[in-house]
């Protein structure tokens, strides 16, 4: 069968291009799974999801709501607030603001608590030291 | 009447300019009304001028990028040498295609409070972009969208279907893209008889060629970084000269606007998409379209290899974010502005109808002169994004279809670079042809088209491959044939192919013919239908299937996304 699912080869299915790095034979001998086992990296997927899934259903929903007050609502978002600033407008400008909130919470938090980790795991993983 | 007329043309463009765009699908027509021109405005030499000067300063910096390339990482992923900061302005280059320009501001000049509805759908999606896919796909994949996907499944099959879906997206991208470009010719250059407007087009096809050809990635991010600084100073400039006016106060704006206009309700949403139960599904239909298909187009996610590790892509996401939402938060202020000092009378009659909104807002701000600018950066916007759409399907065809599917892996890189050099010719080509041919046809539904797509198709295979263990083969190809499949019949058969007329009984469908009306599927937008259903297929099959995976591979997946262990090295000689 030559069928490529079970093969060894890089998953583009052809040689690496560019001088051969040290990460380019390791994935043969590494055993991932043991990596994959390590408590080290079950912490860092278990921050990473705990932290992305909330995150997206939140903006999620959020966009959600406001595109059905803007679909369906119009008297509520046609409210005046201030001069012909509306209420619509204002919870258009806030998904300006949440995106842009959740875009400088979520750098600086992977900036800081993820990396550090991540680098750490890929120094050994590359080294081999883990397994 | 004294209407200002913009150079050119006899009438027939309106509808096509927006091509770029999915903003004609709720049945705005803008019929051409054939204005006489009383007044011509702008100077077509200024406007072809500065875009010359365009052209000849991004070939000198394509010309000295061609210089480094020599490996497939070089001509695919400009030898993933490009910092974030310069990558995310190219992605936000890529992206503010002249729809977001001209059409937003058009369509909120003309309808208010609808139009800005389109500016937050295409933002909030950086965000699926952002969290869950970004960074996983630069640490896992080499040059394409199919490289994550078939990381863990049977790569032939899955690379095949994922290679389809982008040349898809690229086609109706592509195609929308180039049809627009005969619309603008007659608007900005004075140019309207239809072989002159043709030429045009081959020129600006040639270019975009002569760009991807030799520039490869590194020349088409190049080319795409100085369109996103022009682009977004350009609005910048206008944007505070428009508030200047208003004592840089928004509710004077807005004032303004409706002052003109007359229209009272111009700052409440509805006046596009109230009308009835059916549009206002349309608008739902679109509103998810637009936010779950950004972090699926090809193109999109291939310039996540430019960059040399995961956080360098997360700074570029992070730039992005910044300079798209900046330049749709100008479009607000330049909507209403070219409500408030053009009028949305003097828009409609134009020539390009609601595109000509900010090139008509600009003449009457800074003349001929700023007027040249804009029209200078609106065409330097067609040639980037045409050319980071021929780079994304050359490689796709290169690398997914010629290299894995065709000769099993089997061919040395310097072959599937010559391939993808090839194949860059033959999209070009291809792309002049149809631009030529679809120059005057309503294909605004393409962009929409591209988007439902791309979330149908391309985004729940992603996640699931990213983020489901038990995900495999047959889920994918349901996921990903289904998603295309459902999107091509649902759209063949809605009103904007056929049967779809204004109260007089003009068609405002692509068929022109009235009387043809075939379509039984009541949205303009198949994502609400679509969507779910792809992502539901990829459930399906995935559970239907006894192909359990490789639990190697799938740590070896998970492992690598998470810490980049493994991933793709910068090219070392820079």
């Amino acid at each position: 069968m030559t069928d490529s699912t079970q093969s060894p080869t890089p998953p583009d299915g052809r040689p690496p291009t560019g001088p051969p790095g040290p990460h380019d034979r390791t994935s043969d001998l590494l055993d991932y799974e043991q990596v994959q086992d390590s408590p080290e990296f079950q912490a860092l997927r278990r921050r990473f999801r705990r932290f992305v899934f909330p995150m997206t259903a939140f903006f999620f929903l959020w966009y959600l709501t406001y595109v059905l007050l803007a679909d369906y609502a119009h008297d509520f978002m046609s409210t005046k607030v201030w001069g012909t600033i509306n209420v619509g407008l204002l919870m258009g400008l806030g998904q300006f603001v949440t995106t842009f909130a959740i875009t400088m919470i979520y750098a600086r938090w992977a900036n800081k608590k993820q990396d550090p980790m991540a680098d750490e795991l890929r120094q050994r993983i590359e080294g081999r030291d883990l397994v | 009447m004294t209407a200002v007329v913009l150079p050119g043309l006899s009438g027939a463009v309106p509808a096509q300019l927006s091509g770029h765009l999915p903003l004609d699908l709720a049945g705005q027509s803008h019929a051409a009304s054939v204005v006489a021109a009383s007044e011509d405005i702008g100077n077509p030499v200024v406007n072809i001028g500065i875009f010359l000067a365009f052209v000849a300063v991004t070939l000198v910096i394509v010309l000295r990028a061609s210089r480094t390339n020599k490996t497939a990482e070089d001509y695919y992923a400009g030898g993933r040498s490009f910092t974030g900061p310069q990558n995310g302005t190219a992605i936000a280059g890529d992206y503010l295609s002249a729809a977001s320009f001209l059409g937003i501001v058009g369509a909120i000049a003309i309808n208010g409070y609808d139009g800005f509805l389109y500016s937050i759908g295409f933002l909030v999606a950086w965000l699926v972009a952002l969290l869950l896919v970004a960074e996983l796909l630069r640490n896992t994949g080499k040059f394409t969208m199919a490289d994550v996907l078939s990381f863990r499944l049977k790569q032939r099959p899955v690379r095949m279907a994922a290679a389809l879906t982008t040349l898809a997206v690229v086609f109706f991208y592509l195609l929308a893209q180039m049809a627009g470009a005969g619309g603008l010719v007659a608007l900005l250059l004075g140019i309207d008889s239809r072989a002159g407007q043709g030429l045009v087009i081959a020129v600006v096809g040639a270019l975009m060629i002569v760009y991807v050809l030799i520039g490869g990635m590194k020349g088409t991010t190049w080319v795409q970084i100085i369109k996103a600084i022009l682009l977004i100073a350009g609005a910048g400039i206008m944007t505070v000269w428009v508030l200047a006016k208003f004592g840089f106060n928004l509710s004077d704006v807005i004032q303004g606007a409706i002052t003109t206009s007359g229209i009272p309700g111009l700052a409440e949403p509805g006046a596009q998409y109230g009308g009835s139960e059916t549009s206002k599904l349309n608008f739902l239909s679109l509103a998810l379209a637009l936010v779950l298909g950004t972090a699926g187009l090809p193109h999109v996610l291939m310039r996540f290899y430019t960059v040399p590790t995961a956080k360098e892509a997360r700074r570029s996401v992070v730039w992005a974010i910044w300079l798209i939402g900046i330049f749709y938060l100008f479009t607000l202020v330049l909507g209403y502005g070219a409500g408030a000092l053009v009028g949305a009378d003097t828009i409609n009659a134009a020539p390009g109808g609601v595109n000509s909104a900010a090139p008509l807002l600009a003449f009457a701000l800074g003349g001929e002169i700023l007027l040249g600018l804009i029209s200078a950066v609106a065409f330097a916007t067609i040639l980037a994004v045409v050319a980071g759409l021929t780079i994304t399907a050359a490689a796709s065809f290169a690398h997914d279809i010629y290299a894995s599917v065709i000769k099993k892996g089997e061919v040395n890189p310097d072959g599937e670079v010559k391939v993808a050099r090839m194949t860059v010719v033959v999209i070009g080509l291809f792309a002049i042809v149809g631009g030529i041919f679809a120059n005057g046809q309503n294909v605004a539904f393409l962009v929409a088209l591209a988007f439902a797509v791309a979330a149908s198709a391309n985004l729940p295979t992603i996640l699931f491959s990213l983020f489901w263990k038990r995900f495999n083969t047959r889920g994918a190809l349901w996921s990903m044939y289904g998603g295309l499949g459902s999107c091509l019949v649902l759209i063949a058969f809605s009103p904007v192919v056929s049967g779809k007329t204004d109260e007089a009984g003009n068609s405002l469908s692509m068929i022109r013919d009235a009387s043809i009306d075939f379509a039984w599927f009541p949205l303009e937008n198949p994502g609400i239908v679509t969507i779910p259903l792809g992502f539901l297929l990829g459930v399906v099959g995935t559970l239907t299937s006894r192909e359990k995976g490789v639990k190697a591979k799938f740590a070896e997946m998970e492992v690598r996304s998470l810490t980049g262990a493994g991933s793709e090295k910068a090219a070392t000689e820079h």
